[in-house]
């Protein structure tokens, strides 16, 4: 069952572009990584699919119920954690987390309590007092006392620091396990590739990309590397070659396409080292920037 | 309405109603403490008066009451009281959803299982709330006041109540009106000088609309709506312009429903 199905949606601000036509869904329990630059719409797509704000044309649906007609009972298992936190600065951690339980018809104490602790939060302090990555994790535990079904994570892991970012991500693989869906935004492909199953590659508006993360990294590109006396560049310069660069006596390039190809410009030279590899996301990625 | 949005609005806004009431319970008490020198002096003060500009008067309300008598002298102090209502009545209105969006907090409250519906309706029950118990501190400081310093001077009851019953028509006004206009521009960074700037603006509009005696600027104040030289005089209320003043207050209520529940919540960045 597709628990986000986005249909040809499309926000404008005024005459600012926000996202334009943009389709997917997000099959249950899936962990789905939504990736691009800043300012590409990101986030204007997850504050879509929580009516923060409303489309200007196409619709969406989570758990099979429109989005702007049907927010509340949505909103009911969805987690949320925005990419900058802010909370009422007066209040003291605790009793915020507790004005977020009493929002749901379910007993949340027990679960705020695991979280706090799993994060080391401290309850007693003033939201006012806490430094950015300790709001952070204030944002985590009341994103996650509800136990929700569906997980909207926005640019997550800036201001964790990396023990506190590996138990973050412990988490929602947990949560995950447990048949929580994840819709995970981000811009640093590292994270992205180490949780997500599939992505949505995002570039000024528009979705350039759909796929799995083993398709894109196997089926698209290899990154091809050659040393060799006396190597000419050009004679790598075949169709499905991209970047092709050289320096001293290497040559490396992106291959797309039959890697024989490849192979048989390479016959009769004498290599002292080649190297085929997967790219990492991240060069894949930088492709569809350039 | 939600019971927890409503407790933690209310909670929010308590010290500023502690404070407001308590300020404007000593302005009743203390400006009425001098009412039995005025009354004894009575000539003496009206001989003064007369010296004043007759614009001068007019602005002040002074044309038309007795200062000597107990309501012509409240009537005066009343001027001010309605000052602060206003202003405290155009904070909340202008903070009312402004300030989920100016502390960035909206993203949290509208990301919860809440409708806009709910929301609205929870906070404007919150803030009317904090402007009753506002407005009950005035009803109780102006009796105590006018029955300790009155020294057996008689005074109709009726009219004092016209006067005290026009409190909370006066503060729906600013409530409402503060909560469209902030619907309306794109952004409150402030409230204080929005809601300075509607209470003092309509004052003073309806201090030149005395000068003047223009009587088109009288349409738009609530300051002439609810003017309480003109109730203390008649006994009774300029009936169109009350009914006038009630359908402002309730068209931006409506507006703002509207609007609010269109709203996009502008992004932090």
């Amino acid at each position: 069952m597709s628990v986000i199905e986005v249909n040809h949606l499309t926000k404008y601000y005024g005459k600012a572009r926000g996202i334009i036509d943009v389709s997917f869904s997000e099959e249950e329990g899936e962990i789905f990584g939504f990736i691009g630059p800043n300012g590409a719409g990101k986030s204007t797509t997850i504050r879509l699919l929580l009516s923060l704000i409303y489309p200007t044309s196409g619709s969406a649906k989570v758990f099979g119920q429109d989005v702007v007609a049907h927010g509340p009972e949505i909103r009911r298992d969805i987690g949320y954690l925005p990419s900058e936190v802010y909370y009422y600065e007066g209040m003291k951690v605790v009793d915020l987390l507790k004005y977020s339980a009493s929002f749901y018809d379910r007993d949340c104490t027990q679960r705020m309590h695991e979280l706090s602790e799993l994060m080391e939060l401290e309850m007693n302090r003033r939201i006012s007092d806490l430094s950015y990555g300790n709001k952070k994790k204030v944002g985590i535990v009341q994103g996650l006392l509800h136990s929700p079904k569906l997980l909207f994570l926005d640019e997550p892991t800036a201001g964790l620091d990396p023990l506190m970012q590996r138990k973050f991500f412990n988490l929602i693989r947990e949560e995950n396990k447990r048949g929580v869906t994840v819709f995970f935004s981000s811009h640093i492909l590292g994270e992205v590739q180490r949780l997500c199953t599939r992505v949505g590659i995002i570039r000024e508006g528009r979705i350039v990309e759909i796929s799995n993360i083993r398709t894109l990294q196997q089926n698209n590109y290899k990154k091809v590397r050659v040393t060799a006396d006396g190597l000419n560049p050009a004679a790598f310069d075949l169709p499905g070659v991209t970047n092709l660069e050289a320096e001293n006596s290497t040559v490396h390039f992106f291959f797309k396409g039959d890697i024989n190809a490849v192979l048989q410009r390479m016959h009769g030279v004498q290599v002292t080292d080649v190297t085929i590899e997967e790219p990492t996301l991240e060069e894949i990625f930088m492709h569809y920037y350039e | 309405m939600s019971a927890n949005i409503y407790k933690h609005e209310f909670r929010t806004r308590l010290r500023s109603v502690v404070i407001w009431s308590g300020s404007i319970a000593f302005l009743v008490i203390f400006y009425f403490s001098m009412f039995p020198v005025f009354a004894d002096q009575a000539a003496l003060i009206n001989q003064m008066m007369a010296r004043f500009p007759q614009a001068m008067r007019e602005a002040f309300g002074l044309g038309r009451v007795d200062l000597a008598t107990v309501l012509g002298f409240y009537s005066f102090i009343f001027l001010f009281i309605q000052l602060c209502l206003a202003i405290q009545a155009g904070n909340y209105g202008f903070g009312l959803v402004s300030v989920e969006e100016s502390e960035l907090t909206a993203d949290f409250l509208l990301s919860k299982p809440v409708s806009r519906t709910q929301v609205l309706i929870s906070k404007l029950l919150a803030a009317l709330t904090s402007l009753i118990i506002t407005n009950l501190v005035v009803w109780v400081s102006s009796f105590v006041a006018i029955s300790l310093f009155r020294e057996q001077r008689q005074y109709e009851p009726r009219t004092l109540l016209l006067l005290l019953l026009s409190i909370v028509i006066f503060q729906l006004f600013f409530l409402s009106v503060g909560l469209v206009v902030s619907l309306l521009v794109k952004r409150v960074r402030s409230v204080t000088p929005y809601s300075l700037g509607l209470g003092f603006g309509s004052y003073v509009l309806s201090a030149f609309s005395g000068m003047l005696g223009d009587v088109k600027l009288e349409l738009i104040t609530p300051f002439k709506h609810l003017d309480a030289a003109y109730i203390v005089q008649h006994g009774a209320f300029d009936t169109p312009l009350v009914l006038l003043n009630i359908a402002v207050t309730l068209v931006s209520l409506a507006a703002s429903y509207w609007l609010y529940l269109r709203r996009d919540i502008p992004a932090i960045s």
